[in-house]
């Protein structure tokens, strides 16, 4: 009797539980962002995880202490603060300022997150808005890059433009092809392997891929908006630059559009659930972001693009719902 | 009723537990727009204060002649004649403030506060007590005003009234004095007055009739007998 008692487990559903938990998905996430940190470190010095550091440790402070204040339940175990603060950090200039860092890691965790009811209730990336925040505040700053493994000179380094304002500015000249095979510019290789200025975390294409591989293959993230945002911005650039592959794969490469798209757009909280809304958000954050590129007064849009886009989700969710199996067709005007 | 009113428990309302800023939330586009620095917001906190109670005391004396029918437009044009002294006022002896203030000094005839003051107050109260009620939001207004306009402008350009308060070493953080800035500090501030509300136990729900409503301005039910029934219960 007793054996049988034991057996038979009666319990509300569900009645299978899937093992991931959110501590294991933000742990996957920053095992997947080590390789562009290392990166970092060997690109522009070891300031670089300095900042990270700092960017980590003020995140999951502002974390505790506003849950605390709030009276909330209290989740910095579940690692998205920390998840938060390497973003942020990835999105500036090493030579960012400490207390700016600090400001911004404020803004993303206590106004973005925490005001809006912490994890998963957040409208936007957090990480983005502090990075929009500190680049509508302090300008020159966060336009402050260097250029690779200037900090190895012992003479100040002189800031450097980016490849993305370069070729923006070439563009605009429309001189586009000429300037793309002109020596001012980083090669496509020293492009792909993080070779120029630009913000800490983004620069180093083949760590961020491998990084997207191992969130892929570890089923983190679906790579539907990865591929989708950067076909998406492929397209219009093969356009956009009169068919010049070149320009194509500088454009991919150069900016923040592979950290955008692989760590930041697919952020559960804010993109679609359904593969067919996962779509249409990635195309418009494609669109948005080569418009802001080609036409725009900013050199990158990569941020304002999810941001928009981030804002956008409940409504695709609605155009995107997946009809249940088996109902009638939806007349036109059955709606009221 | 009427005659219970106090005529000091009228003005300290306007101040504090109705702030037409942050309890009502009205006048949200000049608050939004002069907040970028204190000159601005003392200035147009005078202005629309001062209009305030001069058209909160005509209103109140013609009360009883305003057919219910055209209140609202003859409420506008009463508003609007003040309105037109202020302005003429400081186009001639404050040039500087009408430059900083533009086109949000002629706009306060449509200012939600002194039009919602009209309609749930004057039109239906005696003269003094529509003035101290208009004297008390007016004064309201201008300390929600130079509260905001000080945060922001302390964080946006590290001044206060004008003057270099943090040191010039710290760069200010531009995007206070921008929009996005403006609405954070806005938002955050009414989320403080209303936490400092209810701790001391003024709660929402306490807050009820028509006066305390930001709609009251274009409710159709507004002093008529099924006002908001459901709140009152």
């Amino acid at each position: 009797m007793t054996e049988i008692k034991r057996k038979l487990v009666v319990s509300a559903s569900p009645h299978f539980r899937s093992k991931s938990t959110t501590t294991g998905i933000m742990l996957d996430v920053i095992i997947a962002m080590v390789p562009a940190l290392i990166a970092a470190c060997v690109l522009f010095g070891l300031r670089s995880l300095a900042l990270t550091a700092v960017s980590v440790a003020s995140c999951v402070i502002f974390e505790y202490l506003s849950r605390k204040i709030l009276k909330r339940s209290n989740t910095v175990g579940d690692l998205s603060a920390v998840v938060t603060g390497m973003l942020l950090a990835f999105n500036l200039p090493s030579t960012m300022p400490y207390w700016m860092v600090i400001i911004g890691a404020f803004t993303a965790i206590v106004i973005v997150k925490q005001l809006f009811g912490g994890i998963g209730q957040n409208f936007v990336n957090p990480a983005l808005i502090g990075r929009i925040v500190l680049m509508s505040s302090f300008t020159t700053q966060i336009g402050d890059f260097r250029a690779p493994f200037a900090y190895k000179n012992a003479v100040d380094a002189v800031t450097s433009a980016t490849p993305l304002s370069q070729i923006n500015a070439a563009a605009a000249a429309s001189d586009t092809a000429g300037y793309l095979d002109s020596a001012d510019i980083p090669s496509l290789v020293q492009m792909f392997l993080g070779e120029r200025a630009g913000c800490m975390g983004e620069v180093c294409i083949a760590a961020l891929l491998l990084g997207f591989l191992y969130l892929v293959i570890r089923r983190v993230i679906s790579p539907v908006i990865p591929l989708v945002y950067a076909g998406t911005v492929a397209v219009i650039m093969f356009a956009a630059g009169g068919g010049s592959v070149s320009f194509v794969l500088y454009q991919l490469m150069a900016g923040g559009l592979v950290l955008g798209a692989v760590f930041m757009a697919t952020d559960y909280t804010t993109s679609p659930v359904s593969v067919k809304g996962k779509i249409i958000y990635a195309l418009g954050c494609g669109i948005i972001t080569s418009l802001i590129r080609l036409f725009g007064s900013l050199p990158e849009g990569v941020s304002f693009s999810i941001i928009i886009m981030n804002i956008l989700v409940p409504h695709i969710e609605h155009l995107a719902a997946p009809k249940p199996f088996g109902t009638p067709k939806r007349k036109k005007g059955a709606e009221k | 009723m009427a005659e219970k009113k106090s005529i000091v428990k009228e003005f300290t309302k306007g101040i504090v537990k109705e702030n037409p800023v942050l309890r009502l939330v009205l006048g949200t586009c000049p608050t939004l727009a002069v907040t970028t620095s204190m000159e601005s917001a003392i200035g147009m906190g005078l202005a629309a204060s001062a209009v305030l109670v001069c058209s909160n005391i005509v209103i109140s004396a013609m009360r009883k002649i305003i057919p219910q029918k055209v209140r609202i437009p003859a409420y506008i044009v009463i508003i609007a004649g003040f309105v037109s002294i202020v302005q003429m006022l400081v186009k001639a002896f404050l040039p500087q403030i009408d430059e900083m203030l533009g086109v949000y000094l002629p706009l306060i005839v449509v200012n939600c506060i002194i039009l919602g003051r009209a309609e749930a107050y004057a039109g239906k109260n005696p003269v003094l007590l529509s003035a101290v009620d208009g004297l008390g939001m007016g004064i309201g207004f201008t300390c929600a005003l130079l509260l905001m306009s000080g945060i922001r402008e302390l964080l946006g350009a590290g001044t206060l009234y004008g003057f270099q308060v943090l040191p010039e070493t710290i760069p200010p953080m531009t995007i206070f004095i921008l929009a996005p800035g403006g609405f954070f500090v806005f938002g955050i501030l009414i989320a403080l007055a209303n936490a400092l509300a209810e701790r001391s136990g003024k709660s929402k729900a306490q807050l009820k009739g028509c006066s305390a409503c930001p709609m009251a301005a274009t409710c159709s039910l507004t002093g008529s007998e099924n006002a908001c029934k459901e709140e009152e219960k």
